[in-house]
């Protein structure tokens, strides 16, 4: 249960059951998101931190909306990544913040494991929000509640992830979660960004660089942003990969009828995906929003909210058992 | 650490009978002190009081030909212990597909003890629109408010000691359909 979690680091640490539960208990802060009156007293008082070392709108603004939903304050940390040296000036500037005593952090960082580094050093929960190359467990959460929505499972769905798969924490995430929840993963881009040792990332995953075999009989495909700020080597050129992988109607017509797809944002039109298929009746894109609403007011309601595990009971219990 | 609490049944407050009976004579108190039903709708909190509230929905469809629309109300978001009872409780869902501005609501729960419960369920109900009225509709009242809360509809009243517990029990929840107290000994 998460009741037994007191840190959001990635999907690799958690069970199964414990992804089942997030995703249930998703579906309230779902609905709650169609109230004309959004705004609940549920963590008042509460201080959510969220310190993000490199640019981010959408998830900050995701984090900072569920958190303000919830009642919750937040403090705001923008830092450029460069500005800081790895190692002990993160540690220097998350010590800073928690001696303002927020009740929780959620971090994005460029490198790998930095949330996790945290995590071992502060007293209160973590979530990661993005860590390098390594994972973006709510992207992946927010993900699996709108496919669980639009196909009413995760169990033996084929699912291909398509892009950059080498440089996606989205993907890798992605991988992580689909694979645990048994779905059927097909990872598909060029093979420079498909590097064979991925098939060891989960176990029965299938690798191609064609799209036409790794559309086939999808019920759900993801579109990964090409992320020109993450690749260092000679990189493909932008027509070349137009050409090979750009997900056009023509080639989401190889894919099941009304396969689901999605993309994590920001869309860059024309490139990844073509303007028809990302505005299409097949497109989650915007639902995948709403639902990353519902996804962090859940995880910062279970990991910042409620009394620590061994504070003592300050209240006798009121509660009625038939309650 | 509070030491280990066994719980005994003391006696039964209500029979399967009883339940039934009592409303019966509920369902017909709410249609009388409203006026008709026009503009009536049954919130039921989770949990014992949503099939409470399906039940007296079903009775007044059955004497007054009147479908009274029935919500569910999870209260969890709005209580006021959520800092102090350790990890947090799960949340259910909300379930009122009918807008609630200008209705007369009755909120239906089984047991009335503190009244904080009623209390987060009128939170919980204001969060969606204004009600015309909100009255209280319980099935059993057994006293001991910390808030000032009354019920418009009471089935029964009960003199309890703060130890004791009312437990009811429904069959659609509990597959057994009687109210009883039963009591902690250390």
């Amino acid at each position: 249960m998460l009741h037994r979690l007191s840190h959001l680091l990635g999907i690799e640490t958690l069970s199964s059951e414990q992804i089942a539960f997030i995703l249930d208990q998703s579906k309230p802060f779902q609905e709650f998101q169609r109230h004309p009156l959004k705004k609940l007293a549920t963590l008042r008082g509460k201080t959510v931190a969220v310190a993000f070392f490199e640019p981010s709108t959408r998830t900050r603004i995701s984090f900072t909306t569920a958190a303000s939903r919830l009642g919750a304050d937040t403090m705001a940390l923008q830092a450029e990544s460069s500005s800081l040296k790895k190692g002990e000036s993160l540690i220097d500037t998350v010590r800073t913040l928690e001696a303002m005593r927020p009740d929780g952090i959620v971090i994005r960082h460029s490198s790998s494991g930095a949330p996790e580094f945290v995590a071992e050093r502060l007293e209160i929960p973590v979530l990661n929000a993005g860590d390098g190359t390594h994972e973006h467990p709510t992207q992946a959460l927010l993900d699996a509640l709108t496919i669980r929505d639009r196909k009413g499972k995760l169990e033996g769905l084929n699912v291909t992830i398509l892009g950059d798969i080498l440089h996606s924490r989205v993907a890798r995430s992605n991988i992580n979660l689909l694979s645990k929840m048994g779905a059927r993963v097909t990872l598909c881009g060029p093979a420079m960004w498909l590097p064979r040792d991925l098939a060891f990332l989960a176990p029965n995953l299938r690798l191609t660089h064609r799209i036409e075999e790794a559309l086939e009989g999808a019920e759900v495909v993801m579109v990964l942003r090409v992320q020109t700020e993450r690749i260092h080597e000679p990189s493909l050129a932008p027509d070349e990969y137009i050409a090979g992988y750009q997900l056009t109607p023509a080639r989401l017509q190889l894919a099941r009828p009304g396969a689901l797809v999605l993309h994590p944002g920001p869309i860059v039109r024309g490139l990844e995906i073509d303007s028809a298929v990302a505005d299409g009746p097949q497109s989650g894109v915007l639902e995948q929003v709403t639902n990353g609403l519902a996804v962090r007011m859940a995880l910062l309601y279970h990991l910042i909210g409620g009394a620590s595990a061994d504070a003592p009971h300050p209240a006798k219990d009121r509660t009625n058992a038939s309650d | 650490m509070t030491p280990a609490m066994r719980v005994v049944e003391k006696r039964q407050l209500l029979s399967a009978e009883e339940i039934g009976r009592t409303l019966q004579r509920l369902a017909h108190e709410i249609v009388e002190r409203t006026g008709g039903a026009k503009d009536l709708a049954l919130i039921g909190v989770r949990r014992r009081g949503v099939p409470l509230a399906n039940r007296l929905a079903r009775q007044i469809r059955g004497f007054a030909q009147v479908a009274v629309p029935v919500g569910t109300l999870d209260i969890t978001l709005y209580r006021d212990d959520l800092s102090t009872v350790g990890p947090q409780p799960v949340v259910q869902s909300t379930d009122i597909d009918f807008v609630v501005d200008n209705r007369d609501l009755v909120i239906v729960d089984d047991v009335l003890y503190t009244g904080r419960t009623i209390r987060a369920a009128m939170n919980g109900l204001f969060d969606l629109g204004r009600p015309k009225r909100i009255r209280l509709c319980v099935l059993i009242d057994r006293g001991h408010r910390e808030l000032p809360v009354e019920a418009s509809f009471i089935g029964q009243t009960v003199q309890t000691s703060d130890t004791e517990i009312v437990e009811v029990r429904l069959e659609e929840i509990d597959g057994e359909e009687r109210a009883v107290l039963v009591d902690r000994v250390p």
